[in-house]
Parts: C-alpha cells; sequence; structure tokens
C-alpha cells in the first residue's frame, strides 16, 4: 500500500470573521461572516448569539448565493415602457430623489393621505412608521394584515402577548409540546432547537396540521386535522376539561378575569371609579378591585343589585363551553378526528398539566403583594402560527387557544408557554391607532394600535374609513396591523378614496403577496378615460429584481443584507429570549457593488428633502446622514433609542444618552446585546413584581403594568353593543348582525366564511400553501442553491383523490374555486387530510423576473395558488365590496380557500401563463464555480 | 486496484437522529457553503439559474412517506452522506488509487490530483453517496470535514463537520466509534443505532437512529378515569366549583 496523500488539515479558514444579522427570513439569527479577500467566503451561525447560538438553517448558510445573486439590482431606474414591461432606464440617485419628491411633495401640502406608504417583509417599522408619521398620512401599515395579524391580536388582546417569535415554550422543562398550525415560522432555528432539546429528554410533542410536513412530521402524535375547524377541536378540548374539572383554578381566579364580575345587563366588566375590575372577594362576599392585597377572587362569585343577579366572566364560560356542542361527540365529523381521539388529548394535556405538575425553589412575590415560596410549574406549551390564524375566523380561533392555555394554567408558568420581553404587556398600554390629516404637518400619532371600543376607529368626521385600507373601521374594528391586502384593490376602486401615490418596500404585490394576482396585476396597469394610470404613481424599493419591479414607475434599489445597517429593535420585534432582552445590529460587512443603497439612509434623505420634521435640523439641514446616524442618536423619548445597549458611556442598558460609539460596541460584542432577567423574576411575568420592577428599570415600562388575562375581551362586547344599537358611533346597517355574531367577547366557532359561499360539494378540497423549511417566500426563490432544493412546487394530492381520479405522480390538474382556474402539476402525498391538497409557497415565478431564464421549472411548472383567492367575497348583490378578511382583524384569509381538481391534458406550461417581462438585470450565468479564495 | 487499510486507529463518522431530523436541509447548505470554499475543487452548479439546477452536494435530505399498516402515513427525512465504510467498495474499486481510506481516522477520501473522474467508485457505492463535478471532472464525497475536525485556526469547538456544528435540530452527531465511551458510541448503544443496508457487507461507520414509534395515543371512551365527568351541566359543575373553592 503506497503512502497516503498529504491533506492539509488546518487550512485558513478566513482573513477575517464579522459578525451580523442574518436576514434570510425573520428569525434573524447571528451570523459569523468569513472573509477572504474582501470577499464573502462561508457564512455560519453565532455561537454566542443569543437567538440560534451557532445553528444556522439551510436559508442562513444560502446567504453567499444571495448577496451574489444574479438578480440584484443595479441602480436606480425609472420606468420607460408601459407598466409591466420591465423597460427602464438607469437615473442617477439624485434624479431619482428629485422625482420622488416632485411627487410626494406637493401630496403633502394639498392632502397627505393620497400616500400609501406599505411595507412587506420590513426588519425596520419602528422607522419606516416614523418616516409616514411626519409625513402625515394615516396609511401605513406593513405586512401583518396578510400574515399573522389575528394570532398577534388575538394573543395581545388575551394574554398580553402572543406567539409569533414574541414567546417560546420554557424548552427546559416542558414535558408535553403541543403545535398549531405551524409549518416554518419566525421563529424557525429556535423551534428546531428546542424540539431537540425536548426529544432528547423524552418529552411528547403532538401536532395538529392538515399536511405531515416538518415539525410535524417528527411529532409523536399526528393530528390531520380539516383545515378551518381548530376552533372547535379546541373549544371540545375545553369542554372536556371543564365537564372532568381538570382546570386551574388557582391560576384563573388569581391571574385572569374569569372571576370578574359582568354587568347582567350591558355584559360589561363591571369596574370601581378607578374603572379597576371588580371581583368577589370569596373571604369578605364583598365587590372589590382585583388587585388589592389579601383579596381572594371567588370564580362563582354573584353581586346583587338592582334585583339583577350579576355573575363572573367564569360563569358565562362554563355555561357556554359545557354546551352539548362542544362535545366530542357533536364536533366529531366536522373536525375530522374522532371523539375518543380529541378525549385522548384532553386527557394527555390534563396528566401533564396537573399530574406531571412540579415546583422550582424560587420565591417571588406577586402583584398584589403576596409573597410566594414557589412557583407552580405546569409543564404544558403550545405553539401556533398561520394554520390557524389565516382564516376569517381565525382570531376567535387563536383567542380559543389562548383560552385553553389559561384553563390549563400554563402561561408563564415553569413548564409552560413564556413571553419575550418587551412582552407581556397590557393590551391597553398599546398606542391606539391615529389617523387625524393635517396638510403639510405630521399625523397626530402612530398609526396602528390597539382599539378599545367604538370611539377608538379610524373614521371620518362621516363615518367613512380614514385609512385606505379600511383598517379599523366597522368592517374589521381589531385590524391592529392594518390591511395590506386591501390598499391596492381600495386605491383602485376609489373606496375610500383615490390616491396620488403607492409606495412600496419589499412587498411583491404583482405575484405572491397578493390574492387575486391578475386582478392586481391590471389594478396596477389600467388606465382612466384621460389615459393616465388609474393609481397615478408607483414608486418600489428592493433589493432583487422582483415582479413588482416591473409594476413601479420609480425603483430605489435596496442593498443586500450584507451590506447595509439595520437594527433589530425592542421598539420594533427584537431578538429577545424569555430570559432576557436583547437586540442586534446589522453594518455593511461587505461594501456595495452596485449603485445601490440602504432604503432606510434613502428615506433619511428624501425625509429632509421633504422638510418632514423629525428628518431635519432646526435650521433645515438634513437630521440623520443615514441609516447608522438615526440608529444611533434618534431618541425616541428620553433615555430610549433604537438600540438599548451601550447607552450612554457604554455602561447604560435600557435607559440612557446617546453612545457615538454604540455601533461599534455591538459590532465588538457580535452585532448584538443581551441583558438578562434576574432569577425569580423570570416566571409569572405579568404578576410578578420583580419582573415588573426589572422591566421599568429596562426602560420597557415607564411604570410597573400587570394586569389579568383577559378571558373575555370587554373591547369586543363594546362593539357588540353598537351592533345592538347603544352609543353614538353606530355601524352601518349591512355589518350589523356580522358584527353581533363574530365580535364575541368569548371565543366561539363558526364555518370560514368561504364554506358558505360555494356548494361544499363543488368545492370539496381545502387548498393550502405551506412555507419550505429551506426557502423563505420568493427572496429565496432566485438563491441558486436552494432552488436546487425546492425549485418545483407540485399541488400535492392526498392518496384516496390520487386513486380515485387515476392521477400518477406529474399528471396535471385544472384547480378550481370560486374565483378562477389554475393548471398545474400533481404528486402524491399519503401524509394529508383527506380533503386538503397544498403546494409549498411562493416558488411559482414569473418568466423573466429573478434573473432566472425564462425556463426555469419556477416559471414553466412552478404556480401560486394566489390566483384561486380573491381580495373580496363574492358579490353578495348588494353592491358592497367585502373582503375575504377575518371580520374581527381584517386577516386576510387565505386559508379559506376551496377548490375541485380535475385532470387535464398535458399543457406546455402551468397555467395561468403570463408574459415575459424584459429583466432590468439580465440573466444570471448558466455555470457557478465559486471559490474567493485563491 | 486500492487497498482497504487492514485497520484503522480511530473511527470517525456520524450519528444521524431520524427520530429528530426535521428536513430542513441545514446540513446540505452548510455542507455546500463549506465544501465550495474548502477541500479541493469547489462544488459546481450548473444551469445554476436555468431549465435544470443540477449542482454537486456531498450530503442531501431524502423525504420519504411511509404508510403503516395500521394508522396515518409519516414522513421520514432522510440525510444521506458518504457513510466512511470499513469495507468501502469505492476505494477497492477506485484504479488509480484516488479514492484511499485513512489509516488515522478511517475517513474515505478522494485525492482529486490522481481522480481521472472514471465514475466506477460512486458505481460502486450502494448508498449513491459520491457525486461527479461536472465542472472540475473529479469524484466529491464527504470529507467528514477533514479540514475542520483538525483545524488549529478553528475554535477548538468548532472543530467538527460544518453539518454537525449547524444542525438545528441536534439530529447530528461526530465522534469516534472506536471508543465506545464516545458520544457517538453511546447513542449508537441506547438507541439501537443501525447500519444502512447492512447485506451490501460494507461495514458503515456512520449510523442511523431510528424514528421513535408514532401515532401510539389510544383513544378514550367517555368513562376513563382520567376525564371522569364532575358535572355534566352548567349547575352542577358550579356547585362542583363551590365545594372545590371552600376545600383550597
Amino acid at each position: 500500500m503506497k503512502d497516503q496523500p498529504f491533506v492539509d488539515t488546518s487550512p485558513k479558514v478566513s482573513d477575517e470573521v464579522r459578525k451580523t444579522t442574518c436576514y434570510m427570513c425573520a428569525c434573524r439569527c447571528g451570523i459569523d461572516v468569513h472573509l477572504k479577500d474582501g470577499q464573502v467566503a462561508y457564512i455560519e451561525g453565532n455561537k454566542d448569539h443569543p437567538v440560534n447560538q451557532g445553528v444556522l438553517c439551510a436559508k442562513g448558510s444560502a446567504g453567499i448565493m444571495q448577496v451574489n445573486a444574479p438578480s440584484r439590482l443595479q441602480a436606480p431606474l425609472k420606468r420607460v415602457g408601459p407598466r409591466g414591461s420591465g423597460e427602464f432606464e438607469e437615473i442617477s440617485w439624485d434624479e431619482a430623489l428629485d422625482l420622488a419628491v416632485s411627487w410626494l411633495k406637493p401630496t403633502r401640502e394639498r392632502s397627505p393621505e393620497k400616500l400609501a406608504f406599505f411595507t412587506g417583509r420590513d426588519q425596520s417599522q419602528s422607522f419606516t412608521s416614523f418616516w409616514a408619521q411626519n409625513y402625515g398620512t394615516p396609511n401605513y401599515a406593513a405586512h401583518g394584515g396578510f400574515c399573522s395579524v389575528n394570532m398577534a391580536a388575538a394573543g395581545i388582546y388575551t394574554i398580553g402577548g402572543a406567539f409569533w417569535e414574541f414567546g417560546q415554550p420554557d424548552w427546559d422543562y416542558t414535558k408535553l409540546f403541543m403545535i398549531f398550525g405551524v409549518a416554518e415560522d419566525h421563529d424557525s432555528n429556535p423551534i428546531k432547537m428546542g424540539i431537540g432539546k425536548i426529544k432528547a429528554r423524552g418529552a411528547k410533542i403532538i401536532s395538529v396540521n392538515p399536511i405531515r410536513t416538518g415539525y410535524n412530521a417528527v411529532a409523536d402524535e399526528w393530528v390531520g386535522i380539516t383545515p378551518g375547524t381548530d376552533g372547535l377541536f379546541i373549544l371540545a378540548m375545553v369542554h372536556e376539561l371543564l365537564k372532568a374539572g381538570k382546570i386551574d383554578l388557582h391560576y384563573l381566579a388569581q391571574y385572569t378575569n374569569a372571576p370578574v364580575i359582568l354587568d347582567a345587563e350591558s355584559g360589561l366588566l363591571m369596574r370601581d371609579k378607578e374603572g379597576k375590575q371588580l371581583v368577589i372577594d370569596h373571604a369578605t362576599g364583598k365587590l372589590t378591585a382585583f388587585d388589592q392585597k389579601g383579596v381572594s377572587p371567588d370564580l362563582n362569585g354573584k353581586h346583587t343589585a338592582d334585583g339583577l343577579v350579576h355573575k363572573t366572566v367564569f360563569h358565562s364560560m362554563v355555561e357556554r363551553y359545557l354546551s352539548a356542542e362542544y362535545a366530542p361527540d357533536a364536533v366529531a365529523e366536522k373536525v375530522g378526528i374522532s371523539a375518543g381521539r380529541i378525549r385522548a388529548i384532553a386527557a394527555e394535556l390534563a396528566r401533564v398539566a396537573f399530574d406531571e405538575a412540579f415546583e422550582l425553589d424560587q420565591e417571588w412575590t406577586d402583584f398584589r403583594g403576596e409573597h410566594h415560596t414557589k412557583m407552580v410549574g405546569r409543564p404544558v406549551s403550545f405553539h401556533s402560527m398561520r394554520g390557524i390564524s389565516a382564516h376569517s375566523n381565525g382570531f376567535q380561533t387563536c383567542r380559543a387557544l389562548h383560552v385553553l392555555q389559561i384553563f390549563l394554567g400554563t402561561v408563564e408558568v415553569p413548564g409552560g408557554f413564556r413571553f419575550k420581553p418587551p412582552y407581556p404587556k397590557p393590551s391597553e398600554i398599546h398606542p391606539k391607532p391615529h389617523y387625524k390629516v393635517t396638510p403639510g404637518a405630521p399625523l397626530d400619532g402612530p398609526h396602528l394600535g390597539f382599539v378599545h371600543g367604538p370611539d377608538d376607529l379610524a373614521l371620518k368626521e362621516d363615518g367613512s374609513p380614514a385609512r385606505i385600507d379600511k383598517a379599523f373601521t366597522w368592517e374589521n374594528p381589531m385590524s391592529a396591523h392594518g390591511l395590506m391586502h386591501m390598499v391596492i384593490s381600495n386605491a383602485y376602486a376609489g373606496d375610500p378614496y383615490k390616491i396620488d401615490t403607492l409606495f412600496m418596500y419589499m412587498a411583491n404585490m404583482s405575484w405572491n403577496s397578493s390574492m387575486n394576482t391578475k386582478g392586481v396585476i391590471d389594478m396596477l396597469t389600467d388606465k382612466d378615460a384621460n389615459g393616465d394610470y388609474v393609481i397615478p404613481q408607483i414608486i418600489y424599493s428592493d433589493a432583487y429584481s422582483s415582479e413588482m419591479v416591473a409594476y413601479a414607475d420609480l425603483i430605489l434599489p435596496d442593498t443586500t443584507y450584507l451590506e447595509r445597517h439595520d437594527c433589530i429593535s425592542l421598539l420594533d420585534r427584537p431578538i429577545c429570549e424569555a430570559d432576557a432582552a436583547a437586540d442586534a445590529i446589522r453594518w455593511p460587512v461587505i461594501e456595495p457593488d452596485r449603485d445601490v443603497r440602504g432604503f432606510q439612509s434613502v428615506l433619511c434623505e428624501l425625509g429632509a428633502k421633504l422638510d418632514l420634521p423629525g428628518f431635519v435640523n432646526e435650521d433645515g439641514s438634513q437630521k440623520y446622514a443615514n441609516y447608522a446616524d438615526y440608529i444611533v442618536n434618534h431618541v425616541r423619548k428620553p433615555g430610549i433609542g433604537p438600540l438599548a445597549g451601550f447607552r450612554g458611556d457604554g455602561t447604560n442598558s435600557g435607559r440612557g444618552d446617546v453612545n457615538p460609539e454604540q455601533l461599534d460596541r455591538y459590532i465588538a460584542n457580535g452585532g448584538f446585546f443581551v441583558e438578562h432577567i434576574p432569577a425569580g423574576a423570570n416566571y409569572y411575568k405579568p404578576w410578578n413584581a420583580a419582573y415588573q420592577n426589572w422591566a421599568v428599570n429596562i426602560g420597557l415600562f415607564d411604570s410597573p403594568q400587570p394586569y389579568l388575562f383577559q378571558l373575555y375581551v370587554e373591547p369586543m362586547r363594546k362593539f357588540q353593543r353598537a351592533a345592538e344599537g347603544h352609543g353614538e358611533r353606530q355601524p352601518p346597517e349591512h355589518l350589523r348582525e356580522r358584527i353581533k355574531l363574530t365580535l364575541d367577547p368569548l371565543p366561539f366557532w363558526y364555518p370560514p366564511f368561504e364554506d358558505n359561499q360555494g356548494d361544499e360539494n363543488e368545492f370539496p378540497f381545502h387548498a393550502l400553501t405551506q412555507r419550505p423549511m429551506a426557502m423563505y417566500h420568493s427572496w429565496g426563490t432566485q438563491n441558486a442553491w436552494l432552488r436546487q432544493i425546492h425549485g418545483i412546487n407540485p399541488l400535492y394530492l392526498p392518496t384516496k383523490v390520487m386513486q380515485q381520479s387515476a392521477f400518477k405522480d406529474g399528471d396535471w390538474a385544472k384547480v378550481t374555486s370560486a374565483h378562477g382556474s389554475i393548471v398545474v402539476p400533481v404528486a402524491e402525498m399519503a401524509a394529508l387530510n383527506e380533503s386538503t391538497v397544498w403546494t409549498w409557497n411562493a416558488i411559482g415565478k414569473r418568466k423573466g423576473a429573478w434573473a432566472l431564464e425564462e425556463n426555469a421549472p419556477e416559471a414553466t411548472k412552478g404556480f401560486l395558488l394566489n390566483h384561486l383567492i380573491h381580495e373580496l367575497q363574492p358579490p353578495k348583490g348588494d353592491g358592497l365590496r367585502w373582503a375575504n378578511s377575518d371580520p374581527v382583524t381584517g386577516q386576510a384569509a387565505w386559508f379559506d380557500l376551496r377548490v375541485k381538481i380535475e385532470k387535464t391534458t398535458v399543457p406546455t406550461e402551468s397555467q395561468p401563463n403570463f408574459a415575459t417581462i424584459k429583466s432590468p438585470v439580465g440573466q444570471g450565468p448558466s455555470e457557478l464555480i465559486w471559490k474567493v479564495g485563491k | 486496484m486500492t487497498q482497504l487499510p487492514t485497520s484503522t486507529d480511530r473511527k470517525l463518522g456520524l450519528v444521524i437522529d431520524l427520530d429528530t431530523c426535521v428536513g430542513c436541509h441545514a446540513c446540505v447548505i452548510s455542507c455546500k457553503g463549506w465544501n465550495t470554499e474548502n477541500y479541493g475543487a469547489p462544488l459546481s452548479d450548473q444551469s445554476a439559474y436555468g431549465a435544470n439546477p443540477s449542482g454537486t452536494f456531498l450530503n442531501r435530505v431524502h423525504s420519504y412517506e411511509v404508510q403503516p399498516e395500521e394508522g396515518a402515513a409519516q414522513l421520514i427525512h432522510f440525510p444521506k452522506s458518504c457513510l466512511h465504510c470499513e469495507d468501502a467498495p469505492c476505494v477497492t474499486v477506485c484504479p488509480t488509487g484516488a479514492s484511499y481510506k485513512r489509516v488515522e481516522d478511517g475517513i474515505v477520501l478522494v485525492n482529486e490530483s490522481d481522480c481521472i473522474g472514471c465514475g466506477l467508485c460512486a458505481w460502486a457505492c450502494p448508498y449513491g453517496a459520491r457525486e461527479l463535478d461536472a465542472a472540475e471532472g473529479v469524484m466529491k464525497k464527504c470529507t467528514l470535514c477533514v479540514d475542520r475536525i483538525y483545524n488549529e485556526n478553528l475554535p477548538e469547538e468548532d472543530r467538527e463537520p460544518a453539518c454537525v456544528r449547524t444542525c438545528p435540530a441536534g439530529a447530528r452527531h461526530f465522534g469516534d466509534f472506536a471508543d465506545p465511551n464516545s458520544n457517538v458510541s453511546k447513542l449508537t448503544a441506547e438507541r439501537g443505532g443501525m447500519d444502512l443496508m447492512p447485506e451490501q457487507g460494507t461495514k458503515p461507520v456512520n449510523k442511523y437512529l431510528l424514528p421513535r414509534p408514532k401515532d401510539k395515543m389510544e383513544e378514550i371512551d367517555i368513562l376513563a378515569p382520567l376525564l371522569a365527568p364532575i358535572a355534566l351541566e352548567p349547575k352542577g359543575f358550579m356547585a362542583w366549583l363551590d365545594k372545590t373553592l371552600e376545600k383550597i
């Protein structure tokens, strides 16, 4: 045998490692970017980072292909051909900004609401909203309305925080983890890490999802529920738990509004003169404010006055949920789960929550001043996302899940679901919506917020919607994230009014970010009688040649994520953990090789050119040179800025003066800042005096904000009362009955609207999408490595359907909804609810976009379900435009979609098939041989 | 033909936990990234933005549906890379000696300067774990990150294969199977780690941990003790509540 060859086992790995924050999805992991000769050589996870602790997903590792993607825009573009043609000329930044100012300045002087500024996959909403507020338009939101606002709003109104990435299971102690409607989500790596951790301990996972992929594939028990029925399933479990008395009575009495007395006449919560909710003290039998020291709230308290007996919230809940309509036998067929299995899961939840309860030897003091020597743990945790929220009954379903959590006593206790700072916080301390427009001046406050009754709605004096998306109106009163999916449709219809300029950032509205894609394309390109576009001006910022680029008049090319500053701020959506507050930055670890600028820096300049207060100094000069300048020097309120770390002389956390060295300190610290919550303050946070004081110290609140979980959401009752005829502000007649039904202050289930629109027999299948773990919407599809994993997206059909219609993998089907048809390739999937079909989200591409070749499979075989989903419900003959949205929050009801499937002859390509867009960046190279090191 | 060492000092390899793998492909791309930039020729991609994208990967995740006799179908994610077999047919078939198994740690490597790209080794491998790079014309395969695991330019904690370091679910484990006390030996013993296709006689070093049994929860009828009703209607429930609250 000859000698072994020499292998260099210690090659130089890189010249330098620069630590920043990933932006390949919303997870925001820390990354180590290895550079060789100034170029990105390799990206791996940052081991010190609180979010990912060194691990990194496929998207994150493929960032190198995103940073070098041929689809990167090269320079500002001005449209020269018709909209949609893709014909542009490159212009200078000066020309681009002058053009934008020439549109935006007159609008601001005259009627600022005629600018609609919406951002998509934006991670700088506290900044972009600040800009929009200073401009003075009420028409600002990000993409939450079509993402998962039901989950956010239901969580915040009920428990003072939501799932998303705003909380997490107590991975160290949980023994049973139950997930609803989770494919891949914002907390992408932490959930994978958590699953690995609890599985190593032998903990169990129950997954509820019509489709058994990803996390559902590794679950011990899979519940292949019928889409849109999760609320019914959850309330059936609530029914069983109540009936068996397997609920946490102490928790309900101490920490929730279950014992609060309901006025028998109005259905409003009884309050004292200071507005504090009232309970009956078990010891005295008297009405007492909920927060008094020593009070023992009686879950079965009664208060007799004026001949009426007023009972507790809990009493109403018992009456509702013990009703036979929620019995497992009554719901089994509808949800597609046998009654015996519903009972088994309820029993397992009860067993683990109560029989495996444990105590931590940790003293703490509650907000009533009572001292506790232990912390009781209930090791059941939940997580949930889009699958249950993107329905027209999603808000009530998300609320039902929170009720289940609360009945088991598993929120903010050891082993349960835990909030991450700045949550928990009561819904009352969030801003309310602001919409008062003054020409030439800023808006009167932040756009988005939480309404607490009809008085908070964003309505003009004549009762018409103040906002272009009709957020915070009777159609969807609690639309905390706005309705981005309605902006183009409403602006085109002039309902409630026309606009001058549509300004969007990272929102692929002419493709996968819209319902009814073809309709939206027509709205963007349609002209009025004068030959002018109905939506007169469109400005768009994106780093890549997405489908939306072709439909804008002016393109402001953004940088990639490794070429920019960003702050992942506590004012926005930070990267905190349940045991720590944390935030992070991005910084230019490489410089752009193109004539592009970070969008937020462009807004700093544009704001100054428009003389926006907040963006100019007293002498009228530009206040923030760029986004980095803003991040360091902006003061939101005294001592509080975008970044919480290294303030003042560099030693202050949370509160402190501006520190000019702040970004350097972040970079030296690996791109992030973390401040741990002290032991004893890190559970029972809404009621824990030590946590509340810590939160005040770090600047999350200005005073302690303890609160009760709101099983009964009183603001909803106020909307119902208005619909019943009480109060000055009255809903329009056509919405009264819907408000009375759907704004119920206690969770209930109703069928998704689409179920009632068509004939269930005509459209027998539910059609869903799932986000692939290795790809994140369209921004990943251009990625040379990731598209080899997910380059095509067949429509997956259950085995029974494949057999009945004699389909084989690769056959083609015509898929028809009440709104339209598509023709697509199919494939079999056995681990699938029998009445469900599905595909991967946003793989389909338009020809000419993303620098892909015209015959790329994404364009020839890929497809979008979006073509089958309308932003409006089918006309009801009343001349009104009814949004295809949740009636509480306005969340786009993507997952209500119902279809029929027919075998069809093989087409040349997926249908519909759109004309090729002329690429503003050409096409990518045919071969990649990538190695930057010499 | 090339000879295998009669024995190796260590047996480095991976344990892959199929119970935990969520199929996220993190390991696939992390491997692609490291090995494009490091050992030997870069892993090239053909038709990178075109009709038939096809690149070289040293590690891929395949997904299989399994239909048990009883109960719901399951989806198994199956990551696959070179198993660094003790009796590696890819080595013995190599006409130039380019493929070899290292004496010191058992890692199977291709010495690219001796590889003529004949592809015999890929034919011989029963696992399909080798890929001929279309641009360079040499055979590529998992090196177990031989240029990471001993790399003195890396912090000690990072001296593990890229796929192991990156796996978010912790489904991949690296270690020495020759050492009965190593993490991988213990895991294999505890969880009954399996050889892939043992009938091929390749004696793979890598081991797979099988998915735990699924969907075993038994249905409960109405009288099961855990859910024994304390009341069937609100009035009775509130009476129970009053009694219970008195006791608290």
